[in-house]
C-alpha cells in the first residue's frame, strides 16, 4: 500500500504556530511555577519574621533583666518604680487556666470523639458535627463576655466568696471551647483505624464499647494524645477568655479562685496603654511572647510529631 | 458434620465451656447495658456542648436585644452607653476584611497550589509543610507582636486598616493553604492524565481544570478562614488599635475621578470585637448591654459565614461525583 | 527470545512508529523488558496479555504519560515516523509529543465541561483561536466518533449528561479533534456494556482509515475483531507479534498459544 507523502506532511500536526505557541505555553508555565512556589516560601519567611521580632526585642530587654531573674522572681511588676520582672506569676496563672481547660476539654472532647466515631447514627454524625463546628467558630471574644457575666455570677451562687475576676471560669468556659478542636483530631485518628482491627473484635464477640476502649483507643492513641497536646497549645495561647474574665493584674497563685493576669492577659493590658516604642514596658511584652512562643512551639511540634506517626502506620 | 450436630444437641451445660449459659446471658446484657450508658454519655456531652452555645446566646440576646436597633449600627461610640453605636466598628470590620482577604486569598491558594500540585519530595517542600502547620498552632495574639515589630514600628504602617489587615491576613493564611490543598486533593487524578494527555501544561491543567473543579471547597476553605479573622481581636489589640474612633475613614469609592482612592488604609480604626472588649471592660456595666448587642452582631455574622461554608460544602459535595 | 518484532517488508505497509530496545522502570522495578515492534500507518495494532504483563505501561510510553510521576526511567527508542523524533528522548518535550499523540482511557473521564469545551479542548491548548474553525473541527470530531446525530442539538449540555458509551466516544472525539498522527486506546471499552462496546469496536474499524491506532485490550475477541496486527505481552517482555490472523490462528510460541486458548491469563 502505498502512502501519498503530502497526507503524510499535512499530519504532521505540531506545526510553526502550534510549536511557537506551546512555546509560550510554557514559558508561562515556568513563571506561575517560580510564583507559586514564592507563595509558598513566603510561609517560611513569616515564622522567620515572628522569630526575628521576637528575639531582636527581647535581647534588648534581656539586656537589662539577667535571665535568671526572669525565670525565678516571684514577682511581676514592670511598671512599678520597684520594678520586678518575674515570669513566674503569669506563667502560673497561664498554667492554672489551661489545667481546668483540659480537665474539661479532654475528657468531653475524648467521649464525643469517640461517640462521634464508634456509636452514633449517621444522621446523629451529621447533624452535631456542624453545631460543634459552629461552637469552635464563635469569636473568643465573647467567649469572655459569656465566662465574666454568666459563668462567674453562676459560680458566685455556689461560692459567694469568688471575686468577679477568677481563673476558674475562663478555665471551664475555655474548656467547652476547646472541645470541638480535641474532638475532631481525635476522631481523624480513630477513623484511621483500619476497618479491619475493629471486625476482629467484633467477630470475637466484644460490644462497641469493648472495641473502643480496648481496640480502637490504644490504636489511635498517638493521635488521641496529639488532640490533647495541641489542646493545651491552644489553651496556653487562648487570649480574650482571659484577658476578659480573669483579670489583669500579675498574681503568683496556683488557686483557680483567684484574679490573675496569663501571658497572653499581660500582653493585652501593656497594649491598651500607650507604650512608647524602645521602653523597657514594651519590651517586656516581647519577652512574654518569647516565652510563650517557645512553649507553644514545643508543644505543636510534639503535636504535629505525633499526629504524622499515626498517618505513617496506616 | 454429624459430630457437630451431637456436640450441640448435649447442650452448653455439659461442654466445656467454663461459664454457664445463663451466665453468658447476663455478662452479655451487663455489656450491652453498658455500650447503653456510653452512648447516653457521648450524647449528652454533646447536648451539654450544645447548651452552652444556646446558653451563650440566649444571655447575649437577654442582654443585648434591647440595645439593637437601626440607631445603634449608625452612632459612633460615645461616654453616654444609651447614645453608643458600632458605626465606626462594622465599617471598620468590612474594610479591613477587605485588605485581609485581598492578601490571604490569592497567597494561601497560590501556596496550596503549589504544595499540593507542584511541590516535589524534597527537603524544602518538607520545611515549608512543617512550617505552614506550625503557624496554624501559633496563637494569635503572637501574629499581633508580629505586626507590632514588623508593619506598626519598622515598616510605619502604623495603627492603620492595612497593619490590621495585613496582620489578619497572616494568621489566616495556613487555613487557606490547608484548604485549597484539600480541596485540590479531591480532584481525581483520571481528570488531570486526562488533561495532559490532549497535551497541556501543569498550569493549563490547573487553570482549566484543578481549579474550576475545585472552587466551591476552596471558596468554603477561605469563608471559614475570614470568620476566623472577623472574630480575632488579641492581634489586633497589640498593634493599638484600642482607641476611641468617632469618625469613618475616607470612602475607597466616589469623590472625584478615579472614583477610587486607597487613603481609608492608612486610617485608624476599630473593630466589631476591639469595640466588644471595650465595653466589657469598663467599669459601668451599662456599657455590658452595648457590648452583648455587638456580640449578636459579630455572632450572627460569623454564623452566617459558616452556614454558607457548610452549605457550599454541601452543595458542591453533591453536585460533583467523579 | 527474539520475536519477530518488525513488519514484513514485503507487505509494503508504511511504519508509523518503531519501537526499539524499550525497556521501562519504576524507580527500580523494571516493568518493560527490551520491546521492540512496528505500528504500521493507519492500521490498528492490539496488545493483549494478562493484567500486570505491561501493555497499559507500554502504551503510556507513547505519550509519555508516565513523566508524570517521579521516578520513571525509559530507555531504548520510540522512533515516530515521518520524521523520526525519538519521543521518549529526554531531549523531546513531552507536550510535543502529547500534541501529536492522542490518548483515550480505560474508564470515560470527560471533562465536566459542555460538550462542545470537550471536543474543542485539544485546539484550545494549541492556542486556535478561529471560531469558525474550532466548530468546523468540533462538528468533523463528533463525525468521525459517530456521536454527531446524538449530540448536535445539544452542545452545550455537560459531558457528565451522557451516558458511559456516549461519554467514551466523546472522549474519542476529543482525542480526534486537533487530528492526531497516532491514537492510543488503553482498554477503551472494558467499563462499558456490550452494546457500547460494539459501536466502539465498528467506529475503531472506520477510524483507521484515517489514523494510526494502538489499542490494549483484556479482551481477546476483541483484538481479533477489531485489530490488524497483534502483540502479545508476558511479564513486561513482547512474547509475539504479527498480523492478527497468523497470531491467532498459527501461534509460533507456546505462551501465546496457551493464553489465546484460554489455559491461563
Amino acid at each position: 500500500m502505498a502512502h501519498e507523502p503530502l497526507t503524510v506532511m499535512a499530519q504532521l500536526s505540531v506545526s510553526a504556530t502550534t510549536k511557537a505557541h506551546l512555546a509560550k505555553r510554557q514559558r508561562v508555565d515556568r513563571w506561575v511555577r517560580r510564583i507559586l512556589f514564592l507563595a509558598a516560601a513566603l510561609s517560611v519567611l513569616v515564622t522567620v519574621a515572628i522569630v526575628y521580632i521576637l528575639l531582636s526585642e527581647s535581647i534588648q530587654f534581656f539586656r537589662q533583666v539577667p535571665l535568671l531573674s526572669f525565670l525565678t522572681d516571684r514577682q511581676w511588676t514592670p511598671l512599678f518604680s520597684d520594678a520586678h520582672f518575674g515570669i513566674l506569676p503569669l506563667l502560673s496563672a497561664t498554667l492554672v487556666v489551661a489545667a481546668i481547660a483540659l480537665l474539661v476539654a479532654v475528657p468531653g472532647g475524648t467521649l464525643v470523639a469517640i461517640y462521634l466515631s464508634e456509636f452514633a447514627p449517621v444522621k446523629v454524625r451529621d447533624t452535631t458535627k456542624p453545631v460543634l463546628e459552629l461552637l469552635g467558630a464563635i469569636p473568643t471574644v465573647v467567649y469572655g463576655y459569656f465566662a465574666l457575666l454568666f459563668v462567674t455570677p453562676l459560680l458566685q451562687k455556689l461560692m459567694p466568696e469568688l471575686p468577679g475576676f477568677n481563673l476558674l471560669a475562663p478555665g471551664l468556659v475555655m474548656g467547652v471551647m476547646i472541645i470541638p478542636y480535641i474532638s475532631s483530631i481525635s476522631e481523624d485518628a480513630m477513623r484511621a483505624v483500619p476497618r479491619q482491627l475493629r471486625e476482629a473484635s467484633y467477630a470475637m464477640g466484644a460490644t462497641r464499647l469493648q472495641t473502643a476502649s480496648r481496640v480502637v483507643f490504644p490504636t489511635a492513641f498517638s493521635g488521641i494524645a496529639a488532640a490533647y497536646i495541641l489542646g493545651m497549645s491552644r489553651a496556653i495561647g487562648e487570649t480574650m477568655v482571659v484577658a476578659i474574665a480573669a483579670g489583669l493584674q500579675p498574681n503568683f497563685t496556683m488557686n483557680p479562685l483567684e484574679p490573675a493576669a496569663t501571658m497572653t492577659a499581660y500582653i493585652v493590658q501593656v497594649s491598651m496603654g500607650d507604650v512608647p516604642h524602645g521602653s523597657i514596658a514594651y519590651q517586656t511584652i516581647f519577652a512574654v511572647g518569647l516565652t510563650l512562643f517557645s512553649i507553644t512551639l514545643l508543644f505543636n511540634a510534639l503535636g504535629l510529631l505525633l499526629r504524622k506517626r499515626i498517618r505513617e502506620v496506616y | 458434620m454429624a459430630r457437630l450436630r451431637a456436640r450441640s444437641r448435649r447442650g452448653p451445660a455439659q461442654s466445656h465451656n467454663p461459664m454457664p449459659e445463663a451466665a453468658i446471658s447476663e455478662a452479655l446484657a451487663r455489656r450491652k447495658r453498658r455500650d447503653g450508658w456510653f452512648a447516653l454519655a457521648g450524647l449528652l456531652i454533646m447536648l451539654a456542648a450544645v447548651l452552652t452555645l444556646v446558653l451563650l446566646l440566649a444571655q447575649l440576646l437577654v442582654d443585648g436585644l434591647p440595645r439593637l436597633s437601626l440607631e445603634f449600627f449608625v452612632e459612633f461610640p460615645s461616654r453616654f452607653p444609651q447614645r453608643a453605636g458600632i458605626y465606626s466598628a462594622w465599617i471598620g470590620t468590612l474594610l479591613v476584611m477587605l485588605v485581609t482577604a485581598f492578601v490571604a486569598v490569592p497567597l494561601g491558594v497560590a501556596a496550596g497550589l503549589y504544595l499540593e500540585e507542584y511541590a516535589r519530595r524534597n527537603w524544602l517542600t518538607d520545611l515549608i509543610e512543617i512550617n505552614v502547620s506550625n503557624l496554624a498552632g501559633v496563637p494569635s495574639i503572637i501574629y499581633g507582636l508580629l505586626a507590632l515589630g514588623l508593619f506598626v514600628n519598622r515598616f510605619s504602617l502604623g495603627q492603620s486598616i492595612a497593619a490590621a489587615g495585613l496582620t489578619l491576613a497572616l494568621l489566616i493564611i495556613p487555613v487557606v493553604i490547608v484548604a485549597t490543598r484539600e480541596a485540590i486533593r479531591a480532584v481525581p487524578r483520571n481528570m488531570r492524565e486526562a488533561a495532559y494527555a490532549m497535551g497541556t501544561t501543569q498550569w493549563q491543567m490547573v487553570a482549566h481544570h484543578v481549579l474550576p473543579y475545585s472552587t466551591g471547597s476552596i471558596l468554603t476553605g477561605i469563608i471559614i478562614g475570614l470568620s476566623r479573622a472577623i472574630g480575632e481581636t488579641a492581634p489586633v489589640i497589640t498593634i493599638g488599635a484600642l482607641t476611641f474612633i468617632a469618625f469613618l475613614p475616607e470612602a475607597p469609592i466616589g469623590g472625584e475621578f478615579p472614583y477610587i482612592n486607597f487613603n481609608w488604609l492608612d486610617a485608624p480604626f476599630t473593630l466589631l470585637p476591639i469595640q466588644i472588649f471595650n465595653w466589657l471592660s469598663r467599669p459601668q456595666t451599662e456599657f455590658h448591654a452595648n457590648a452583648a448587642a455587638a456580640a449578636l452582631v459579630l455572632i450572627a455574622l460569623t454564623l452566617c459565614m459558616n452556614a454558607t461554608a457548610i452549605y457550599l460544602r454541601y452543595r458542591y459535595r453533591r453536585r460533583v461525583q467523579w | 527470545m527474539a520475536a519477530i518484532s518488525h513488519i514484513d517488508p514485503k507487505e509494503a505497509l508504511a511504519v508509523k512508529a518503531r519501537v526499539e530496545q524499550l525497556s521501562f522502570y519504576y524507580g527500580d522495578a523494571q516493568a518493560l523488558n527490551r520491546v521492540s515492534l512496528d505500528l504500521a500507518e493507519r492500521r490498528i495494532t492490539a496488545l493483549i496479555g494478562a493484567s500486570g504483563c505491561g501493555k497499559s505501561t507500554f502504551l503510556r510510553c507513547f505519550n509519555r504519560l508516565h513523566d508524570l510521576y517521579p521516578e520513571s526511567r525509559y530507555e531504548g527508542q520510540i522512533l515516530l515516523k515521518p520524521d523520526d523524533i525519538n519521543i521518549i528522548s529526554k531531549a523531546v518535550d513531552p507536550l510535543e509529543v502529547r500534541l501529536r499523540i492522542g490518548m483515550v482511557f480505560q474508564k470515560p473521564n470527560p471533562f465536566p465541561k459542555t460538550i462542545f469545551e470537550n471536543v474543542a479542548y485539544g485546539l484550545k491548548v494549541r492556542g486556535v483561536r478561529d471560531r469558525h474553525f474550532i466548530e468546523e473541527r468540533v462538528e468533523g470530531a463528533l463525525r468521525q466518533a459517530s456521536l454527531w446525530a446524538e449530540t448536535r442539538d445539544r452542545l452545550q449540555d455537560s459531558a457528565m449528561t451522557l451516558s458511559g458509551g456516549q461519554q467514551q466516544r466523546l472522549c474519542i472525539a476529543r482525542a480526534l479533534a486537533p487530528q492526531p498522527e497516532l491514537l492510543l486506546l488503553d482498554e477503551p471499552t472494558s467499563a462499558l456494556d456490550p452494546i457500547a462496546t460494539a459501536n466502539i469496536e465498528e467506529l475503531l474499524s472506520e477510524l483507521k482509515e484515517q489514523v494510526t491506532i494502538l489499542i490494549v485490550t483484556h479482551n481477546m475477541q476483541q483484538a481479533a475483531r477489531v485489530s490488524d496486527f497483534t502483540a502479545f505481552m508476558h511479564l513486561g517482555e513482547l512474547v509475539e507479534f504479527g498480523d492478527t490472523d497468523t497470531v491467532f490462528t498459527t501461534p509460533r510460541q507456546k505462551k501465546t498459544e496457551d493464553y489465546i486458548t484460554g489455559r491461563y491469563g
